[in-house]
């Protein structure tokens, strides 16, 4: 469904991302893990369309994806993916609201249709109860469930989430996992997920890339920039492997960093 | 002992402590201006609360001998006409230029650097152009508390507007949303309750152009009372109208930061 051909990036002098080639099938979960600042979330961004390559192309069903954000491509950031100013409920029915009207209100019975389809998502994701609060009254994990309700009501093919747990406690963290992986069954989705917790990706989803630079240059290390270094089959493979990926990553993240 | 920044005063003083130095102020005054009015009851430099209350009595309850009219509100009712027609002008113009600045950045690059450049030119100082162009009347009043005022809201509200974390609107634009959509059911109702505090804001500036206006050029309103008895020596016209004035902007500012949390219940929980 997605090819990734030579596609480049580069801020300036410094290359972020060099030469990735991927394809990726429909119903794929693919995580994305690596140093911070080593890419992964601008190749995140360029699925989304918020950033374009460099060279190269990201090819959708065989055309070139969108370079801005569409209803095919949900996403969840790792914070402010929710509107303040609306309720729980608004919040999942206003997707319905951008589609069905030319200025974004709803009225009569296709508002009624909108919030019963919203509460449905709600009670999957466990804010049923929540409907009429506002999301600064919410706990974080809370509104990530939201974003995640609010990202998937108008079924988009791809789920792009960037790094969405990254600032929740680990029980919570372990729920929201179980949730993503059976609503990623549920709605046949293909998903992207970047994170910065290795296991994370060990553990969800069906394939596991690990963003690291091939070649470092301590003289200028912002010169090569981070390719995909495995490309893992989530599932095969052994924890030895699992170390090694881990020490390599702190490695680069040190060199990076100094 | 706490450390002194760690000390807070119980409600009762916290009351207490704040009506204080109102209460110095008030018997300071009452002191002196027993005392001078004492040395010559002739005195119109600090009039007692009697002669204030008298004048005052005068202008609000007893029609003007010379028009018929009870002048304190009809003082009143002019100036906050034109206050409010000011600012409401100011509202709306401040929202379109700092709306559409903040979320087009074609209008930005069109329109930002001649608002920034407006915003420089102090209004008193175009006073005069107001005066020539629009006559004397009631619109060259009403256009400097625009024109003074316009520039700071569409900053303002420009600077607010690009805050709004970019994430939103992307997740909208995943949404399905169209830039209208965006701007009015993302954009505008988070910038509501900053243009209703950028309106509180800026108050104090518009009441500096109003009276500044009806004291060159007027025939009724606050400021020009003032500054028309000011002749007279009429302390016991200008103290009461001062004090009115500041209740009237501290009424107006109570409003709305109530209209505020009224009309948008999503800030409550913020901050």
């Amino acid at each position: 469904m997605i090819d990734i051909q030579n596609v480049w990036k580069r801020y300036g002098d410094s290359v972020i991302l060099e030469d990735i080639n991927a394809s990726v099938k429909e119903g794929e979960f693919v995580t994305l893990v690596g140093a911070s600042g080593c890419g992964k979330s601008t190749f995140l961004r360029m699925l989304l369309g918020t950033d374009i390559p460099s060279k190269g192309e990201i090819l959708l069903d065989g055309k070139p994806i969108l370079d801005e954000p569409d209803s095919e491509r949900g996403v969840v950031f790792q914070q402010y993916s929710v509107f303040p100013h609306m309720s729980v409920l608004e919040n999942v029915t206003i997707a319905r609201a951008f589609e069905g009207s030319v200025l974004g209100f709803l009225w009569g019975a296709r508002k009624r249709a909108a919030r019963e389809e919203a509460m449905t998502m709600l009670e999957t994701v466990g804010l049923a109860h929540m409907a009429d609060r506002y999301p600064d009254e919410l706990s974080g994990g809370m509104r990530q469930r939201l974003a995640i309700a609010q990202a998937l009501i108008l079924k988009p093919r791809i789920l792009l989430l960037d790094e969405p747990f990254g600032a929740l406690d680990p029980g919570i963290r372990a729920d929201m996992h179980k949730l993503v992986l059976s609503l990623w069954r549920k709605h046949k989705l293909t998903v992207f997920m970047v994170t910065h917790d290795l296991a994370e990706g060990f553990h969800l989803g069906t394939r596991l890339w690990v963003f690291d630079k091939l070649r470092v240059d301590p003289q200028a290390p912002n010169s090569y920039g981070a390719g995909i270094t495995y490309d893992l089959p989530v599932g095969a493979c052994e924890p030895e492997l699992l170390e090694k990926i881990d020490s390599g990553l702190n490695s680069t993240g040190q060199e990076l960093s100094e | 002992m706490k450390r002194l920044i760690n000390q807070q005063p119980s409600r009762v003083w916290g009351v207490a402590l704040s009506l204080l130095p109102f209460a110095i102020l008030l018997l300071m005054y009452v002191l002196a201006s027993d005392a001078r009015l004492a040395e010559n009851p002739q005195d119109k430099l600090l009039p007692s609360f009697e002669q204030m209350g008298d004048a005052i009595y005068r202008l609000a309850f007893e029609p003007s001998r010379r028009t018929g009219e009870y002048l304190f509100w009809q003082d009143t009712l002019s100036s906050l006409t034109r206050l409010g027609l000011g600012m409401l002008i100011a509202a709306s113009l401040g929202l379109v230029f700092g709306l559409s600045t903040g979320a087009f950045p074609m209008v930005y690059s069109g329109v930002a650097p001649l608002v920034t450049v407006a915003s420089l030119i102090p209004p008193m100082a175009i006073l005069p152009i107001l005066f020539i162009v629009f006559g004397l009347g009631e619109v060259s009043k009403v256009a400097l508390i625009a024109i003074g005022i316009t520039p700071f809201i569409a900053r303002d509200i420009q600077k607010r507007c690009l805050e709004i974390p970019r994430e939103q609107l992307v997740k909208a634009q995943t949404l399905g949303a169209n830039s209208g959509q965006i701007l009015l059911r993302v954009l505008l109702p988070q910038l509501m309750p900053r243009l209703i505090d950028a309106v509180r804001l800026s108050l104090g500036s518009a009441w500096l152009f109003l009276i500044a206006a009806e004291a060159i050029a007027s025939t009724d309103g606050l400021g020009y009372r003032v500054f028309l008895v000011r002749r007279y020596l009429s302390m016991d016209v200008i103290l009461p109208y001062v004090a009115w004035i500041a209740l009237l902007a501290f009424v107006i500012d109570f409003v709305l930061r109530k209209v505020s949390l009224w009309a948008f219940p999503w800030q409550e929980s913020r901050s």
